[in-house]
């Protein structure tokens, strides 16, 4: 960025954004701020309530399946799967941000591809752990787990646990949804008539922010 | 391509970036997979080594500070904030810096509570007993 070019100019002079922005990634940046908030207040609620308990369930107790590995105990193995699948479909999107402003449709429908799919491979993965605490007994106001100490816990873990990766996996939902769009509309020309590919940066903004929220949930329920 | 000015909002076109902006996505990349990698070392060393209270709660600390050097990279390069105009960044950090009050004083008002509860009203804690059959239809009781 010309830093020093920017420093001469009248920035609030009028007329122009005094950020250098386009407006609609400006509000994007404000939405995912708002976004952060709802996250950290849920994220911050769990903590508190954790912290008022005596004992709480340990993660590696609870979360030690692997899809086809049956009742082997593998604690962290699909959670960190999780994480990873997450992160490369951030490093597609950057790859297609990339191609856009190079003005490469081919190369942004290509990455775009792979950012959907790794955004619905998450999704399944998901919903497999999901499915498979369900039928362990756990849900929304049942927890079959006991806590760390060997005393029956209350439902607070459960609730929590899907609650926030409930908002999550809407968000990666959501996510893969606008991907989709935004796929269409490069495949079909849209972005090329109009000279640029910000949509896809802007879209890019919200599927980042999806992995910064994983790797703060994955950081709370599952690892410390 | 180069030239947009959306409007006349824009002043200085964001230029299309040269080919070390690839490297960049990659090298960051790779930070991003070691520091997870990292994480996850420590993470099943808490899980498979008993530490005493301080050495866990340390190691936890470090996990954490590895999280938020990864939520720094993410915002800063794959997000590019880093290379937007300084004021535009602060709109976004400074407000964020609530947090840091937010988490202290809510997870000391949780500690609080909870020695508050173990001193006025201590309840005799119930005892886990596993139940028959963990695996059937989660079904409503």
């Amino acid at each position: 960025m010309a830093q020093a070019a920017a420093a001469n100019t009248k920035w609030w002079s009028g007329g122009k954004s005094p950020f250098n922005v386009e407006y609609g990634k400006l509000m994007m940046w404000y939405f995912l701020m708002s976004d952060t908030f709802t996250f950290g207040a849920f994220l911050i609620s769990y903590g508190t309530v954790r912290m008022s308990s005596n004992s709480w369930p340990d993660p590696n107790q609870v979360f030690n399946s692997l899809p086809f590995a049956g009742h082997a105990n593998l604690p962290l193995v699909f959670v960190s799967l999780m994480t990873f699948i997450l992160i490369v479909s951030s490093v597609t999107m950057v790859l297609a941000v990339h191609e856009g402003h190079h003005g490469n449709k081919k190369g942004v429908v290509k990455w775009m591809f792979w950012t959907i799919i790794g955004g619905l491979a998450f999704l399944g993965c998901q919903a497999w752990e999901w499915n498979h605490l369900f039928h362990q007994g756990a849900w929304w106001g049942r927890n079959p787990f006991p806590n760390a100490d060997g005393t029956v816990a209350t439902t607070n873990f459960s609730n929590f646990f899907f609650t926030i990766t409930g908002f999550h996996g809407f968000h990666v939902f959501s996510g893969v949804i606008i991907n989709l769009i935004a796929l269409i509309m490069a495949q079909t020309g849209v972005f090329e008539k109009r000279g640029h590919y910000l949509m896809i940066e802007k879209v890019g903004l919200y599927w980042h922010f999806v992995d910064l929220v994983w790797v703060f949930v994955f950081l709370f329920f599952y690892l410390v | 391509m180069e030239h947009q000015t959306f409007g006349g909002e824009v002043t200085i076109p964001h230029h299309a970036p040269t080919d070390d902006s690839k490297k960049r996505i990659w090298k960051t990349t790779l930070i991003l997979s070691i520091i997870t990698i990292i994480e996850l070392g420590i993470g099943y060393l808490l899980y498979a080594t008993d530490f005493s209270n301080g050495l866990d709660l340390a190691l936890k600390g470090v996990v954490i500070i590895l999280s938020l050097s990864k939520a720094f990279y993410i915002v800063s390069i794959f997000m590019h904030l880093g290379d937007e105009i300084r004021n535009l960044i602060m709109t976004i950090i400074v407000p964020l810096m609530l947090f840091i009050w937010f988490i202290i004083a809510f997870l000391a008002d949780g500690v609080s509570w909870k020695n508050l509860r173990n001193e006025y009203n201590p309840k005799e804690p119930v005892k886990y007993e596993q139940q028959a059959t963990p695996e059937h239809e989660g079904g409503l009781k």
